[in-house]
């Protein structure tokens, strides 16, 4: 149980996108489909940036913190103002039904899985 | 508390390696450690009137956390509840990385310099920006001319 504030630098992917944080994430899995928090603390729904393709998920998000003018850093340990996480999605998962929540920072997304993949359970018969 | 047997994440890893290192030549290490002493994470700037303190701690009831400052010393305390479904539901738990439970984070601050009367503390976007007055604080005087 870390929090995890890595940084990561994703140039390879894309060599347009800027360093950024890696917010660390919950996710869970049950029989309908998968539920995923992530911390993005500073980050307002106007910079939150959720981008779900069929088979990828990118988090995105800016930070916006009021910051008094002339103001002059003694300790940072959060260095960078944008965080940026992408995780790859399976098949089944039903992207275009997808809700997201976003509140104190936190964003709660939960991803179905597709109707025709949702568990049904098969009868053993025993001669 | 839930590990994997593999690296989750490869950058991850190397960023807390690193971050191990640092700590080793760094000041002596704090005696809460680097894990659960270092959440929620803390940004401190000042201008002339004052120091901003910024707490990075989402997800939080903003009447549950705990700010005392004495002598100098400010105190950042609370309980983030864990999101975790309950355990009869079925689910796997994939990834675990977001810090629940117990949090307590100390500052010093100079004392001669800090006023305790003029501290305010905002919650926004899970971000608790706590504002202290300078005593230095250059007041200006308006000198009326005769």
């Amino acid at each position: 149980m870390n929090a995890n504030n890595s940084v990561t630098n994703r140039s390879q992917e894309n060599p347009s996108a800027e360093a950024a944080l890696l917010p660390p994430v919950d996710v869970f899995e049950d029989a309908s489909g998968i539920t995923l928090f992530a911390d993005l603390p500073g980050v307002t729904k106007d910079s939150l940036n959720l981008q779900l393709e069929s088979d990828s998920l990118t988090i995105e998000g800016e930070m916006r913190l009021p910051t008094p003018e002339g103001m002059e850093s003694s300790h940072a340990e959060v260095r960078l103002p944008r965080y940026r996480r992408v995780f790859s999605l399976s098949r089944e998962l039903d992207s275009e039904q997808a809700v997201a929540e976003f509140r104190n920072g936190v964003l709660k997304l939960r991803i179905p899985k597709a109707q025709h993949a949702q568990p049904r359970k098969i009868e053993i018969s025993v001669d | 508390m839930y590990r994997s047997m593999f690296p989750r994440d490869l950058f991850a890893e190397f960023d807390r390696l690193q971050r191990e290192i640092q700590q080793a030549f760094d000041n002596v290490p704090n005696i809460r450690g680097a894990g659960a002493g270092s959440f929620p994470a803390l940004n401190v700037g000042r201008t002339p009137q004052s120091l901003e303190l910024y707490a990075f701690v989402p997800g939080m009831d903003p009447k549950s956390i705990e700010v005392n400052l004495e002598r100098g010393v400010l105190t950042i305390a609370g309980e983030r509840q864990a999101d975790l479904p309950p355990r009869e539901e079925r689910t796997s738990v994939h990834i675990n990385e977001r810090f629940a439970g117990r949090f307590r984070r100390v500052i010093s601050l100079p004392d001669d310099d800090v006023n305790p009367d003029g501290v305010t503390a905002q919650y926004r976007d899970g971000v608790l920006q706590i504002s202290i007055k300078r005593r230095s604080a250059p007041q200006a005087r308006r000198i009326n001319v005769q």
